[in-house]
């Protein structure tokens, strides 16, 4: 027993110089060549940054594409869910009042053209992508605020749109920072 | 075909044909036949050296177990000290706090056991220092406990009659050297180069588009997040998981993410198979693994990307799915696919919130875990099974009026009682559990502790109770995942979930491993005309029914008093 209670500590100890000291330290050496050098891809706009590109921001200016809603109001010193179960009537009220929201800023839609995405809170709280739909929706009422033609933003709404992985897997998105950013941007 | 269906069918098609040729690899490799990655040999002999193991040294079962038990032990007591103490500690630049005794008690039962249940939040309850020197250490060395564990079992089984079952450390130390560590590795980096943070900075801020103050966590999270998958760990570095952006930054990333926690549980069936010289049992196996993870998966997918009846009733459309809780950058469907695999794994980590699924998927995430055997956890998924196979070559005993015999030895009283225990003692740990909790909610709702019983529901009614069902079975199956609105934090849930988690991790692992010792030590019958046939389909098929049936004797009253109730208020 005794015998055993030795080895275990010795193995610990060496195990722990290899798991937690060498093999952390060799990723965070490779990651420094990653696009955000190991600290997070950061978005700027006039080369000052605004903000990572995977975070999302919370946009409630008429003249920004709005993301998601949040159950933490986009504060990524945390992150959160909604944890609301699908029959919870408090929060299948919170849904009807986004949808009510949404129908007031956006008057030309029907309830049938808003995604569930809009409606929702995602999972991390922090989701900093809505579905195409989601951003479409959106444009005539941005252009509107922004003065801007139309055909200016969907175009925005385009070159910002990510389709599926290698143009096969899973959903396409649309990264509401970066296309914000864009509006700014072009605006100039 | 939709890209969201096509992207799940190409995660499960790699993960196949990665998982079943690592299998063999393990299998040669235990043997201790050539391997490639034979030129870690000298790393293996310089860890014995420094930690006074003799590698030649043969262990019967019972010393397998002791030694097992014993570092598990010293990490136990190490690692709640650093819990408790992680303020006073280095690599604090967020300048966290200790954890309390109750969570530190919780927190560490809950990475030795290789569960992660995390009652904490990764941003504000751990440090670096805690992060790295306790919970990604405790990923990597309890996912090699679990493999080490198989291995014996392995092993009493390949050679006909035997007490000498190799070397315990040997077995555990491989698995990191040739196994976990090369892997997390590689998929470290590729996590890295999508966005995952590497780097040891503390937390940032900056002014965000519209102009508000914002911080943001990040952290070396890179290892951490591919060692918590391969070694089917799944706590976090974050509060929220695989559905944190950063760590779990895109499609690819989660495909990888979903890929890694399914690999090693795949490559033990066939390393079984491979290792005792029976290939088509391992085939049925899979097979049969394969059948249960369908019939769990395909229904899963249907009721996410149907979407929310009570939304749709709202007039708003639903095109993809069920978005609360969700991604948008993973989609209903992968999301459907992952949490299926990382409740039939023994992984719990998740891209979404679980609480926030339809009902019926909150019960076959239920099913899932409290089967805990199609593929299950590294190494402890094939124990589980194997508990199943026991009872189901004593049933069919009886049945055909042979005596009940597993390759050639032969199964008597004592090693179907070790079987019976350890398959009832998952339900019994669950239900007692959440009767406790059940019974408190009711009777004490304003103790005093740090979350009121009362306030300890994030949703009313039927899916209140699954909220608590949910927490004890995930404990039970050492899953880690939650419905997370329930406010555990608190004596009850720390102490309670702290003891059925070693409950359900170490006897579940004692009870396989007694049972292939105790049978290895047998004469060896050789096979004949009158020999049950362990390696057939329809043996296969004996097993899933004996894993059906216990499973729906126990727990369906549960289930309908949860998920099931919930559903038909729903869509009435």
């Amino acid at each position: 027993m005794k015998k055993y209670i030795i080895q275990s500590l010795r193995l610990t100890g060496v195990l722990m110089v290899l798991l937690c000291v060498i093999y952390p330290l060799t990723i965070a050496y490779v990651g420094k060549f990653s696009p955000g050098e190991g600290g997070g891809e950061k978005v700027t706009k006039n080369g000052k940054v605004v903000g990572y590109a995977l975070i999302g921001q919370s946009f409630t200016k008429p003249e920004y594409f709005w993301g998601r809603p949040s159950a933490v109001a986009y504060n990524a010193a945390g992150s959160g869910g909604s944890n609301k179960g699908p029959s919870n009537p408090d929060y299948l009220k919170d849904v009807a009042g986004r949808i009510d929201t949404l129908l007031k800023y956006h008057p030309y839609l029907k309830k049938s053209d808003i995604p569930a995405d809009m409606v929702t809170a995602s999972g991390s709280g922090l989701d900093p992508d809505i579905s195409e739909t989601a951003a479409i929706m959106q444009i005539k009422r941005v252009a509107a605020y922004r003065k801007l033609d139309e055909r200016l933003v969907a175009e925005a709404v385009v070159k910002n749109t990510e389709g599926p992985l290698f143009g096969l897997f899973g959903p396409s998105k649309v990264n509401v920072l970066k296309l914000n950013v864009a509006l700014d941007e072009l605006k100039k | 075909m939709n890209t969201e269906l096509l992207g799940i069918i190409a995660t499960y098609g790699l993960t196949l044909l990665i998982g079943i040729p690592l299998g063999i690899y393990l299998a040669k490799m235990f043997a201790g036949e050539k391997v490639w990655t034979d030129f870690l040999k000298p790393l293996e002999k310089g860890i014995y050296k420094l930690s006074g193991i003799n590698p030649e040294e043969s262990m019967n079962w019972k010393q397998h177990m002791k030694a097992l038990l014993t570092i598990n032990m010293v990490w136990l007591v190490y690692g709640f000290f650093a819990l408790i103490y992680q303020d006073k500690l280095p690599l604090n630049p967020d300048g966290n706090l200790g954890q309390s005794p109750d969570l530190a008690f919780n927190s560490i039962i809950s990475f030795v056991v290789n569960c992660n249940l995390q009652h904490y939040s990764g941003e504000s309850g751990a440090t670096y220092f805690t992060q790295h020197f306790v919970f990604m250490f405790l990923q990597f060395v309890s996912a090699a406990t679990g493999i080490a564990a198989a291995v014996v079992l392995f092993k009493a089984f390949r050679d006909k009659t035997t007490t000498s079952l190799g070397n315990f450390w040997v077995f555990f130390t491989r698995s990191i050297t040739r196994l976990l560590l090369p892997l997390s590795v590689v998929v470290a980096i590729i996590l890295a180069f999508n966005g995952t943070t590497t780097s040891y900075e503390g937390k940032d801020q900056y002014i965000s588009l519209q102009g508000d103050t914002v911080g943001v966590s990040r952290g070396p999270a890179a290892g951490f997040v591919a060692i918590k998958h391969l070694g089917t760990n799944g706590g976090g570095w974050f509060g929220v998981n695989s559905s944190h952006p950063i760590e779990n930054p895109n499609y690819l990333t989660n495909m990888t993410e979903a890929i890694s926690q399914v690999i090693i549980p795949v490559a033990m069936i066939f390393a079984f198979g491979y290792f005792i010289r029976r290939k088509k049992m391992a085939w049925v196996i899979f097979g049969i693994m394969t059948l249960g993870m369908m019939l769990l998966l395909i229904p899963t997918v249907i009721s996410e990307t149907g979407g929310s009846p009570a939304i749709a009733k709202m007039g708003v459309s639903q095109l993809t799915g069920a978005m609360e809780g969700k991604e948008v950058r993973f989609g209903p469907t992968a999301t459907a696919y992952w949490s299926t695999v990382t409740t039939i794994i023994s992984t719990g980590s998740v891209n979404s919130m679980h609480d926030s699924g339809m009902p019926l998927t909150g019960m076959y995430q239920l099913i899932a875990m409290m089967m805990n055997c199609f593929y299950g956890g590294c190494g402890v998924g094939i124990l589980n099974y194997f508990i199943f196979i026991i009872i189901a070559v004593f049933i069919s005993g009886l049945m055909v009026g042979r005596t009940p015999e597993f390759l050639g030895h032969k199964v008597e009283a004592r090693e179907v009682k070790i079987a019976s225990i350890i398959a009832l003692l998952h339900p019994f740990i669950i239900l007692v559990g959440t009767a406790l909790a059940a019974y408190t909610i009711t009777y004490f709702p304003d103790a005093n502790w740090a979350v009121k019983p009362a306030n300890w529901l994030n949703n009313p009614g039927f899916h209140g109770f699954s909220e608590m069902l949910y927490e004890n079975t995930s404990a039970a199956a050492n899953n880690g995942s939650g419905f997370e609105g329930l406010g555990d934090n608190n004596t009850f849930w720390n102490v309670v979930t702290g003891f059925i988690l070693i409950l359900g991790r170490f006897l579940p692992i004692i009870g396989p491993v007694a049972i292939a010792g105790l049978l290895a030590s047998k004469k060896y019958i050789p096979e004949s005309a009158g020999t049950l046939k362990t390696d057939t389909l329809t043996f296969g098929m004996m097993t899933f029914v004996v894993i059906v049936i216990i499973a729906a004797l126990a727990f369906f009253p549960a289930l309908t008093l949860g998920p099931v109730a919930e559903y038909f208020t729903l869509i009435k």
